[in-house]
């Protein structure tokens, strides 16, 4: 038996949904509850600016999910472990998941506050572009059969994404000049809040970051079982 | 001195399909193996790990002693044919000939490709556009590519396929004097005479598996095909 | 003597220009296409609102950037008809070879596809040939670079799919955004009059993207190709 062979190792069912993913509900249903109810209003955007406690943590939930999709890819490339390039299918999809928040609520915010649905803001292009490259490698994902060309092209696919980032940002902070000025909210420097707001803040992102980890963690465990369930349905064969 | 070709439990899989099955085996200089089975096999798969186009799951190919997925040397001594032609339509007979000799650093690249092609007795096409030749004259140019950088190991898929009498004829003793020169072959056939003709080993595979393998020398071909029969459940052709 | 990498890709790069010389119809098909897609944006826009000489950068640029797509798509098709790629395989020659020696031969395709159509693109918009032209086509051999370098290696994996002609275009575009950008920022300063110093970041990013991106490919394209 060689590493390719998933049923050697992973014999021991695990749950799909187990301890840490209820604790990550339990801590995002906690930042709604304070964010909602009992942290202050914004004086001057007013209560649309609580989109800020869903959009950030979303954009950061997001790059961690793209950061184990990278660190994944090149694990397999280098390993051939074929653990890792289910991990990283679960990353990516967990990634444009979080990506599309994003883009959702940055849209919401952006009609409310400055009465365009969409604007060509440095960090929303970015999202946008971080998004569709998601899209682009499920899409790979789908268009290959085989398991082992599957998990190889999308591990090459992915890592080449991730070294395309910089450029991207690059390329679109250059041109910032003529774009719409940025928020006040999403300024990169230390965001100038009052300590209650601070602190939802941080508890948001802690509680977007555990449901990311705990998301993927799921969708791994998941495809684990169903590759379990192929192999012992094969088993005769085999 | 090491066997040319050799294959230790050699295997395959697709996905949960064994295609090929711990395969092993050894031909030394100048032996040759006829390979026969059903469509099904992984007797195109077999050639194809051994040519170093595929990775094998779990055993090893070995060409004169280096792994076939090895350094690029190792790949400088095979000679594939294959089911597809592995031609270029777009090139005439020679170019397609010569681009081979030249990857593989051939001295004297164009004449060799013109030795190669006038030994298949195609030459006088030379010039012709592939696309513009018969099936059996694109197998005729694909056998001189194979063959024009003298390879040690031949593996080739069914290369009667399209031939007439006289481009068997010529492909029959082209392989006995490549044999006579030390080189070591796999020919996978369905004809049990052509087969037989150029082989000093005569194996069945089956699911994956090498089901029998004989030597060739005192072999009755009838009592072979009978045989054949008998593990697979279907008939040989006839000569 | 097995062929060095120069060599090999020297040898793997004229085969496919002699493919490509000998059939020429996707040399052709490329630049009608490229320059039907300049006569259809320049209808697409109102001629009073936005004078030609500011739309075309942003046309320009995108419109190559699909003839190249286009072309590098046939790069690995070749090579799967009657299973030639094989040959290449079951040589000696390094794998990096392969692709370095398709890259070239796309570069020049693509090359060749501009030196017609970038003064036909001068032509439709009203640009001044003579400052132009020859800028421009230096800026195309830059972008040209970066969009076959990514391009020929999505080629290889695209064509190994079901949906090759749809996954190239969905693969690469956001790769080539950086690539347009760069190229059409810079060529609407060029037709503005701007002095060429002003682009100098954008063309800078431009290299050092050609430069990480056939270094990454190169290193990648072996992945791809194995089995």
């Amino acid at each position: 038996m060689t590493s390719n062979s998933l049923t050697a190792r992973d014999t021991k069912p695990q749950p799909v949904i187990d301890w840490m993913f209820w604790l990550a509900v339990a801590a995002v249903a906690f930042t709604y509850v304070r964010a909602i109810w009992f942290t202050p209003t914004e004086a001057t955007q007013g209560p649309s600016q609580k989109i800020f406690y869903i959009h950030v943590p979303s954009v950061l939930a997001g790059y961690l999910a793209f950061g184990v999709l990278g660190i994944m890819s090149i694990v397999h490339l280098w390993l051939k472990e074929e653990r890792a390039d289910r991990m990283a299918a679960a990353a990516a999809e967990v990634a444009v998941l979080f990506f599309a928040i994003v883009l959702i609520t940055g849209s919401i915010y952006a009609k409310v506050i400055w009465g365009a649905w969409w604007v060509w803001e440095l960090r929303l292009t970015l999202t946008l572009l971080l998004w569709f490259l998601g899209v682009g490698y499920l899409v790979m994902r789908g268009a290959i059969e085989d398991p082992m060309m599957r998990a190889r092209f999308c591990a090459v696919l992915a890592i080449l994404q991730v070294v395309l980032i910089p450029f991207v940002h690059l390329s679109v902070y250059f041109v910032r000049d003529h774009m719409h000025p940025m928020p006040v909210v999403l300024k990169p420097s230390s965001p100038s809040l009052p300590n209650s707001m601070l602190m939802t803040f941080l508890i948001s992102v802690a509680s977007f970051l555990l449901m990311s980890a705990a998301l993927i963690r799921a969708r791994y465990r998941l495809t684990m079982l169903r590759d379990a369930a192929d192999a012992a349905e094969q088993g005769g064969m085999a | 001195m090491p066997p040319t070709l050799e294959a230790t439990g050699l295997t395959r899989l697709f996905g949960r399909q064994r295609a090929v099955d711990g395969v092993t085996f050894a031909l030394a200089a100048g032996e040759s193996m006829a390979l026969f089975g059903p469509n099904g096999a992984g007797k195109t798969t077999l050639l194809r790990l051994l040519a170093g186009l595929l990775r094998p799951t779990a055993g090893s190919a070995v060409i004169s002693g280096s792994e076939a997925r090895g350094d690029a040397h190792v790949r400088g001594r095979v000679g594939l044919i294959s089911h597809q032609t592995m031609l270029y339509p777009a090139l005439t007979a020679l170019e397609n000939v010569e681009f081979a000799a030249r990857l593989h650093g051939v001295e004297s690249p164009r004449e060799a490709s013109l030795a190669a092609l006038e030994r298949m007795g195609i030459a006088a096409r030379q010039a012709s556009l592939v696309k513009t030749l018969s099936r059996g004259m694109q197998q005729r140019v694909s056998i001189a590519r194979a063959i024009v950088h003298s390879p040690a190991v031949l593996l080739l898929d069914e290369p009667y396929t399209g031939l007439d009498a006289s481009g068997a004829a010529v492909l029959s003793s082209m392989l006995h004097e490549l044999r006579r020169a030390g080189a070591s072959m796999l020919v996978v056939t369905h004809n049990v005479s052509e087969g037989l003709a150029v082989a000093t080993h005569a194996t069945v595979m089956l699911g994956g598996r090498f089901a029998s393998t004989e030597l060739v020398s005192g072999m009755d071909p009838a009592g072979f095909a009978e045989k054949y029969r008998a593990l697979a459940g279907v008939e040989m052709a006839a000569a | 003597m097995r062929p060095s990498l120069i060599q090999a890709t020297w040898i793997v790069a004229r085969k496919d220009l002699l493919i490509e010389w000998r059939t020429r119809t996707a040399f052709i098909s490329a630049v009608v296409f490229s320059m039907l897609g300049l006569a259809v944006f320049y209808f697409a826009w109102s001629p009073t609102a936005v004078s030609p000489a500011d739309l075309a950068p942003g046309v320009v640029w995108v419109v190559f950037t699909l003839a190249a797509i286009l072309a590098v798509q046939r790069s690995f098709s070749i090579e799967l008809l009657e299973r030639a790629g094989d040959g290449l395989l079951v040589s000696p020659v390094d794998r990096e070879a392969i692709y370095l020696g398709k890259a070239i031969a796309n570069i020049i395709f693509v090359g060749a596809i501009q030196l017609v159509t970038v003064p036909v693109a001068a032509l439709f918009y009203g640009l001044p040939f003579g400052e132009v032209v020859p800028v421009m086509l230096g800026i195309g051999a830059l972008a040209t670079v970066g969009l076959v370098a990514v391009g020929t290696l999505f080629a290889s994996m695209a064509v190994n799919t079901r949906m090759a002609e749809l996954l190239l275009p969905l693969l690469s575009l956001p790769f080539f955004l950086p690539i347009v950008m760069a190229a059409g920022q810079s060529t609407q300063r060029l037709v503005a009059g701007r002095p060429m110093s002003e682009s100098i970041s954008w063309l800078k990013m431009l290299v050092a993207f050609d430069l990480v991106f056939i270094v990454a490919c190169t290193l990648a394209f072996p992945y791809t190709i194995e089995e």
